[in-house]
This record gives C-alpha cells, sequence and structure tokens, in this order.
C-alpha cells in the first residue's frame, strides 16, 4: 500500500523545511496530493470522513484511503454554506458544505458520516441531496453498554461497508487485506504516541500549531507513510534545542470535532502556555481504538472491539460509568499539565453539556481551569489571548485560576 | 382576517375530550407524586422513542423530563430554571429542555401541576432521533446516581431500517432494558401482558390515525399541529396500552368526526374557526412559551395546519404504524426506529412532500427552533428540497422550544402574515402556480435562500 503520494521526508530536512511541507499540505483545499495518489495506480478511491468515528482500517484494506473531512476552518470564505444553515448551529457543516459546493472534495469518492451529533447525523442527509453522486454511507457507532449485542452490529455495519468499497475499488474483500490495514496503522499509532510523549517531555521544541499541522497530514496520508514522516519531524524537531520557558502546562478540552484555527492554538500558547495534551483530531490520536489481532483474531472483531473497548472517554460516547471527569483528571496529571483550557466551538451540544461536569471535577480536584468558545473561521484572537494569559498568570503566581 | 367565532363568554370553547385530556394528564402528575408513597419504582426515560407498554407491564411509574419541560414552558415557569442552569455553568448555546429540566431540579424538583417529581430508580435512555437526548441523561445520572439502562437506537441513515438494526435493538431489549426493569421491580416480564397492553395500543393509534387523516377533508375539523399536540399527549408519553387512552381517542374520534360531518372547522382558543382560507404543513416542533399566542397568528389569519411532523416524533401512526403484539418485542424495535427523527433528511423531506399532496395544502411553514438540532440542522435544505418536491413554496420561521428570550411575536407574525399573503397571491394567479411534474427539472438548488 504504499504510494506517491508524498517523498519520505528524509533525515536531513530541517524543521522548517518540514513545516513548510506540511503547511502546504494543509493549504491544499483541492486535495492535489489524493489525487495524485488515485491517479498512481487504478481502482483507487478516496474516501471522506466526518469526525469522530472513522473506520480507517476497513477503508483502507479496501483499497481506498481515509480521508479525514473537518471542516474548511479559516482558509475559506463561508457563503453558500451558510445558506445551509440557521445561526445557532456550528460552523463546521457549513464550510464542509462550502469545501464540497466550490469542488474542493471533488477527489474524494464518497463520505461516511458517523452519528457525532444531530448535526454532523443530519449533514449525512443534506449530503446525500446535495451531491447525488457521491457514496455515502452512515454509520451509528455503538453506544449500547450491551457488549454482544453491540459488537454484533457494527460488524455487520463494517462488513457491510467493506463489501461495499471492495465493489468499488475492484478488491476482492479477504481478512489479510484486513490484517495488513491493521498493522500499518497500529505503526501510525506507535509514531502518534511517539509524537505525544515527545510533546510533554519537550514541549519548547515542538510547538502546538506545528504537531496539529502533523496531526492533520495523519488525516490524508496512508498510514506508514505517516509514521515515516512524524519520526522525521521528531528527529528535526529535537536537533532545535529550544531553552524550555516559564510556562504552565495545560490539556486543552473540548475541539475534537470542529477546529479551532490555527492562530488560536499559537495564541494560547504565546499567551504562557504549553499546551501538552488535546483531543484535536480525535481520529488519529494515540489512546483511540487499536485493534489488537492477538486478542480477537478475526480482523473486522478486532476492529469492533478496538471501538467498544476503547477506554478513553469521549463527549461524543455515552459515558457508561460516568468516568469522564476522572479520565480528565488522570489525562492532566499524566501529562504534568497545571491546569485545562476548555476550548469548545460555539453551539457545540457535546462539548458543551460536558464541561459543568467536568468542571465539578477539577473544581474538587482543585486543578484550575478556563474555558473559551470559538468558530473555525475565529479571526479575533485578542481575547482569547489575554483569558489564556490571565489564566496562566495566576497559576504560576497563585497555582490557581 | 377570519376571525374565529368567539363563544361569547371569557371562558374557551372545549369538547368533553378536552376535559377528559386535561383529567388525565391531571391524574398522571398526581400518580407521580403518589409513586413514593405506592411503593411504584419510577424510570425517567424519554418521549420518543418509548418503551410505556413495557414500563406498564413492570408497573413502573414514568416520568418524560421533555414533558416537565413543555409544561413548564406553558406555565411561564421556564425561564427561571433556565436561568438556574445558566448560572451552574451550562452555555447558552445549549438546548433549553435540558436548561429547564436541570433548573427545575436544582430548584426541587416540584413539576409543572405544583406536585414533587420523585427521583427516578432507573432512568431508561431509549436513544432514539436525538443525540442531546445522552447528554442529558449523563447529566441527571451525575444528579441521581441511580441505575441506568441504555438503549442504543440506530439512526436510519441511509433510509432503510434493516433486519440488523431491529436484531440490534430487540437484542438490548432482552439483555439490557428488561433485566434492569426487572431489578429495580423485583419481577419478571410478563409477556402475555406487554400483548394485552400493545393490543390497545394498537386500538388507540387506529383512533388516533383515523383523527388526523380527518384534516383531509375540507374544512378541516382539527388543526394538526396546535390542536395536534393536545392529541398526541396520552399517547406520546404515559397512557399507551392504557383502557384510558382507548376511551380518550375514541371519544376524540367520534368528536372530530360529527364535526367533521357537520362541516365545522377546528376549534381555536378564540372559538371554531369559521373560514379555512389557508391549509398548511407544518415541520418542527412548537413554541411552548408563547404557545397561544403563536397560534393565535395563524388562526386569526384563517390559516389551518392540516399536517405536522412534530406530531410523528412519538410514533409514525400517520403513516402506518402499529404495534404488533403477535411479535411484541420486534415491534417495540419498530416503533423506535421508524419515529420522525430518527429519519434521515431525505425521507423527512419526502414526508413533508407528501403531506402537501395528501392534504392538499397551500403551503408548508417550518418552524425551526434553536434547541433542536436534530430537528433543525438542514431545514433550510429541506424547505428547498419539499419545494422543488411539490412546486409550493415554504415559509420559514425561527423560534425556540422553552427560551421565551427566542420568541419574537412581532417578528414571527411579520412573517407569517407576510408568507400568506404571498399564497393568496398565488392562489389568485393561477400562472404562479407550476404544475408538479414541471418544477420536477428545475436546478436543484438555488442559492442563496429566499425565505418570505
Amino acid at each position: 500500500m504504499t504510494s506517491p503520494m508524498t517523498t519520505p521526508a528524509a533525515p536531513a530536512q530541517t524543521v522548517d523545511e518540514l513545516v513548510e511541507e506540511l503547511e502546504a499540505r494543509f493549504d491544499d483545499l483541492d486535495l492535489g496530493r489524493i489525487r495524485a495518489w488515485k491517479a498512481a495506480a487504478p481502482g483507487r478511491i478516496a474516501v471522506g470522513c466526518l469526525p469522530v468515528f472513522a473506520p480507517r482500517e476497513v477503508i483502507w484494506a479496501a483499497g481506498a484511503l481515509p480521508v479525514f473531512v473537518r471542516g474548511g476552518g479559516d482558509r475559506i470564505e463561508t457563503i453558500r454554506g451558510d445558506a445551509f444553515y440557521q445561526s445557532y448551529i456550528c460552523h463546521l457543516p457549513r464550510s464542509t458544505l462550502e469545501l464540497g459546493l466550490l469542488g474542493h472534495l471533488d477527489a474524494l469518492d464518497g463520505l461516511i458520516f458517523p452519528n457525532t451529533c444531530d448535526v454532523v447525523r443530519n449533514l449525512s442527509g443534506v449530503w446525500q441531496g446535495t451531491f447525488p453522486q457521491h457514496f455515502v454511507r452512515f454509520i451509528d457507532p455503538p453506544q449500547s453498554a450491551e457488549p454482544a449485542s453491540a459488537a454484533a452490529y457494527l460488524h455487520h455495519e463494517l462488513t457491510a461497508m467493506y463489501r461495499d468499497l471492495c465493489a468499488r475499488t475492484g478488491r476482492e474483500p479477504a481478512p489479510d487485506h484486513l490484517v495488513r490495514a491493521i498493522g500499518e496503522y497500529g505503526e501510525a499509532m506507535r509514531a502518534a504516541t511517539e509524537l505525544s510523549d515527545a510533546r510533554r517531555a519537550r514541549p519548547w521544541d515542538l510547538p502546538i500549531d506545528e504537531v496539529y499541522l502533523l496531526r492533520r497530514a495523519a488525516d490524508q496520508l496512508p498510514p506508514l507513510e505517516w509514521a515515516a514522516l512524524c519520526r522525521a519531524y521528531l528527529a528535526a524537531a529535537y536537533r532545535r534545542g529550544n531553552k524550555p520557558e516559564d510556562r504552565v502546562r495545560v490539556c486543552l478540552v473540548g475541539a475534537f470535532c470542529e477546529q479551532p484555527p490555527r492562530p488560536l492554538l499559537r495564541a494560547a500558547e504565546k499567551a504562557g502556555c504549553y499546551v501538552v495534551d488535546d483531543d484535536l483530531t480525535v481520529g488519529v490520536e494515540p489512546g483511540g481504538p487499536a485493534p489488537d489481532l492477538a486478542v480477537d483474531g478475526d480482523p473486522m472483531a478486532a476492529i469492533v472491539h478496538a471501538w467498544l473497548r476503547a477506554t478513553r472517554p469521549s463527549a461524543v460516547r455515552f459515558d457508561e460509568h460516568a468516568s469522564a471527569g476522572r479520565a480528565l483528571v488522570a489525562r492532566v496529571h499524566a501529562c504534568g499539565a497545571d491546569g485545562v483550557l476548555f476550548a469548545a466551538p460555539s453551539f457545540c451540544d457535546p462539548a458543551l453539556l460536558d464541561q459543568p461536569r467536568l468542571t465539578r471535577v477539577l473544581d474538587a480536584e482543585g486543578i484550575p481551569y478556563t474555558a473559551f468558545k470559538y468558530a473555525e473561521n475565529t479571526g479575533q484572537f485578542q481575547a482569547i489571548r489575554e483569558q489564556a494569559g490571565t489564566f496562566a498568570d495566576s497559576v504560576k503566581l497563585w497555582g490557581t485560576a | 382576517m377570519t376571525k374565529p367565532v368567539a363563544s361569547g363568554t371569557a371562558s374557551v370553547e372545549k369538547e368533553p375530550s378536552m376535559q377528559a385530556q386535561k383529567e388525565l394528564l391531571a391524574g398522571y402528575f398526581a400518580g407521580l407524586a403518589r409513586a413514593r408513597e405506592e411503593r411504584r419504582p419510577v424510570v425517567y426515560t424519554f418521549v420518543p422513542g418509548n418503551l410505556v407498554e413495557l414500563m406498564t407491564a413492570f408497573d413502573v411509574a414514568p416520568v418524560y423530563p421533555e414533558v416537565n419541560a413543555l409544561q413548564s414552558a406553558m406555565r411561564q415557569r421556564s425561564s427561571g430554571f433556565i436561568r438556574e442552569a445558566e448560572r451552574s455553568g451550562h452555555s447558552e448555546d445549549v438546548c433549553s429542555y435540558v436548561k429547564c429540566d436541570l433548573g427545575m431540579l436544582a430548584k426541587g424538583n416540584v413539576g409543572p401541576t405544583g406536585e414533587s417529581i420523585p427521583p427516578p430508580d432507573l432512568l431508561l435512555l431509549s436513544f432514539t432521533g436525538c443525540f442531546t437526548f445522552m447528554k442529558w441523561f449523563e447529566l441527571l445520572r451525575e444528579e441521581y446516581k441511580c441505575e441506568v439502562a441504555m438503549l442504543h437506537v440506530p439512526y436510519v441513515g441511509d433510509g432503510v431500517v434493516t433486519d440488523a438494526m431491529r436484531a440490534y435493538v430487540v437484542e438490548q431489549l432482552q439483555r439490557e432494558v428488561i433485566p434492569k426493569l426487572e431489578k429495580v421491580t423485583g419481577r419478571r416480564l410478563d409477556l402475555d401482558r406487554l400483548r394485552e397492553l400493545l393490543v390497545r395500543s394498537r386500538r388507540a393509534e387506529e383512533d388516533l390515525a383515523a383523527v388526523f387523516r380527518a384534516a383531509r377533508h375540507r374544512p378541516s375539523p382539527i388543526d394538526a399541529y396546535f390542536g395536534g399536540v393536545y392529541y398526541i399527549g396520552p399517547i406520546f408519553t404515559s397512557f399507551r396500552g392504557s383502557e384510558d387512552a382507548c376511551r380518550y381517542y375514541a371519544q376524540l374520534r367520534g368528536e372530530v368526526e360529527a364535526r367533521m360531518a357537520a362541516g365545522h372547522g377546528p376549534i381555536t382558543p378564540d372559538g371554531t374557526l369559521t373560514e379555512e382560507k389557508y391549509r398548511l404543513v407544518i415541520e418542527g416542533p412548537p413554541n411552548w412559551t408563547s404557545f397561544r399566542d403563536f397560534w393565535k397568528i395563524f388562526y386569526d389569519e384563517g390559516a389551518v395546519a392540516v399536517a405536522s411532523t412534530y406530531t410523528q416524533v412519538g410514533g409514525s401512526y400517520e403513516r402506518g404504524f402499529r404495534h404488533d403484539p403477535s411479535r411484541p418485542l420486534e415491534s417495540l424495535a419498530d416503533y423506535c426506529l421508524s419515529c420522525y427523527t430518527n429519519l434521515p433528511l431525505p425521507q423527512r423531506s419526502q414526508i413533508l412532500a407528501d403531506m402537501v399532496r395528501d392534504y392538499e395544502a397551500d403551503g408548508f411553514v417550518i418552524h425551526s427552533v434553536k434547541s433542536c438540532n436534530s430537528f433543525s440542522a438542514g431545514q433550510l435544505h429541506m424547505l428547498r428540497e419539499v419545494e422543488r418536491l411539490t412546486g409550493v413554496p415554504g415559509g420559514f420561521i425561527e423560534s425556540d422550544l422553552v427560551d421565551a428570550r427566542y420568541y419574537g411575536q412581532a417578528n414571527i407574525k411579520n412573517r407569517v402574515e407576510s408568507y400568506l399573503q404571498m399564497l393568496g397571491a398565488r392562489r389568485a394567479d393561477a400562472s404562479l402556480r407550476a404544475p408538479v411534474a414541471a418544477v420536477a427539472d428545475r436546478p436543484r438548488y438555488h442559492l442563496p435562500v429566499v425565505t418570505p
């Protein structure tokens, strides 16, 4: 499953060169690199995945490239997409439609919509009506606490999707393809874990907006290529040898679907924070579902069980054991954070409804936090910078916010 | 303006079924207040996809938080509850049903009729058609720390209820929901009793469907939206499967059929509507904080809702669904899966278009509420799609469910009146009424959106 999509980063590349490449990829709204990947071999297709649940191994095993679609951010002006939504709906579906209507997503042969929330759910219907030429599949990952039924249902849904995709790529469905895809995404996950560990250890060498770019590259690169790119970046970033600054370490929580603009991430760090943990780009981050063939044997069952037993709570999964607050505290301790920045998109029910119960737990534990909202195309960062700066100063001075 | 005929007194015209419905509701809240002393376990659940027959088979007392919220709003109590929830950290952006319920809880959980709502022994999360339900029950569980049963009803995203979906729901009923009900009640499920309840559900559902079908008559004897929300009350909540519900719906059907035979229009708070000028289909939930004012905007203009989608959120009886006692659990699963908000937007648009045609509506109005993404996200797309399918122009108005800050009487009145004037002008000029076959070839998506 190698491809000419990228040239694997040479070790000699400087971090600036790598970041420049990542920025070019991030700004490639027309998905030119994905077109090139498709053109390199017959039968290749690319399938978009809306946040959060994306069965990437299944798509990849079918010979299709999974591509996360996380909205247009601040890179496009949303005009036509706004005509689809009232003012009280979040921004992600608007810019996603704008991307589609402007032809930026033409490289994608289909989209998969998971049941992330009612907005993403309903976007699947809007998409079906607006882009009838697209293969559209809705997937409702089980929320049930009853594992046997949930496993059977998800297995059925993913198997059906796998067969559909194979019919489109012309590949014969086979367990071996799934096993190989699981292995390759496992390698990408190990690289993601190394990245996460490195950021916690040396955040002064790995600024959040660069790490973010690297993770966004994982949204659309074949897994082994991304793992190589990630390790090249780590090697180059370590060569920086920056000195630690007097900043507070924070977890960024709530930005798992609609993404904050990159300047917002920079503003948070420039205000005196090191973002050492976050839930940005959920779906490609370490700690996500990782199939284990040694446990499950049947590769599709391994993918299913990875989702069902994934322990990291998420605002879009039923918090069966009421453990989200405790898990956040554990994350704070694990990454050595001094506090939490809640950054939720405006009108995001899952993120915003979680905040009060999470902050109650943080209050009980004496962990400082502050909260702000954003939209993916927010253009004013001064207020957020001042808020994050005040938060960082108060934590440094008094240990609390 | 077509003013309803005033009843001649200050009191609102009422038929016997209205009184019966009021008594049912009062009895329900009084029963809840007694649940503790009667040692009836209390189960909180939601309206769409509710399993009331199953709950009744266990003789538990069901509580519907969203019903409490809307009832509080109709009694002008929701604003205080919402403020209370926002003071405790909940965002202005999120669902006002949730905040109303949490605020009511913070203020002592005194229900809309002034009686205490008992705490739950079980939170039965029928996760059907609304993602926020899940977050809502996570919050309630923090407060109550009681048993929780999660019933995940898959969204019918591709428009087809599959055997796998049905099997998944049935298995959860067998392995999760029924065992939890058995645990909190200490009794086994009596399947024969469940079947008996479903027989009665079916009977009431048949009568309710006949009531809504009556709106095909000219003039319509009912308002299927503003009046319809009263009609659905018992069957969408705790009375489905009861003899009380059978009696109520038989009585209601009799009254409606008598009105139809007599050529009477619907009863409004200001009396019977004497001239039906506009027949409308309405999509979306109503505003509850100013319900009567909202309704008045329509009946003052002689506009009657002949069909609505909101009256299908707790069961698609107008489209033929009936509970089937011969396959009780499968039937409950089909009920949950087919509720209106569990359907994808293309089907929802088609349902609206079908209603416009079947009920010979002059137009359709989408009432979009800030609180409900399940309904609202994508409604502007539906507006255009239904226009394309029917050749009938739609109207679009916005407010909220139970947050009075988002209801603007003047703005909505202005929009509705303008829309109805446009329909009137269109009716007068036949050239504006393109045949449906002709409009089917129109470009599918014409932007920007133009709403009356």
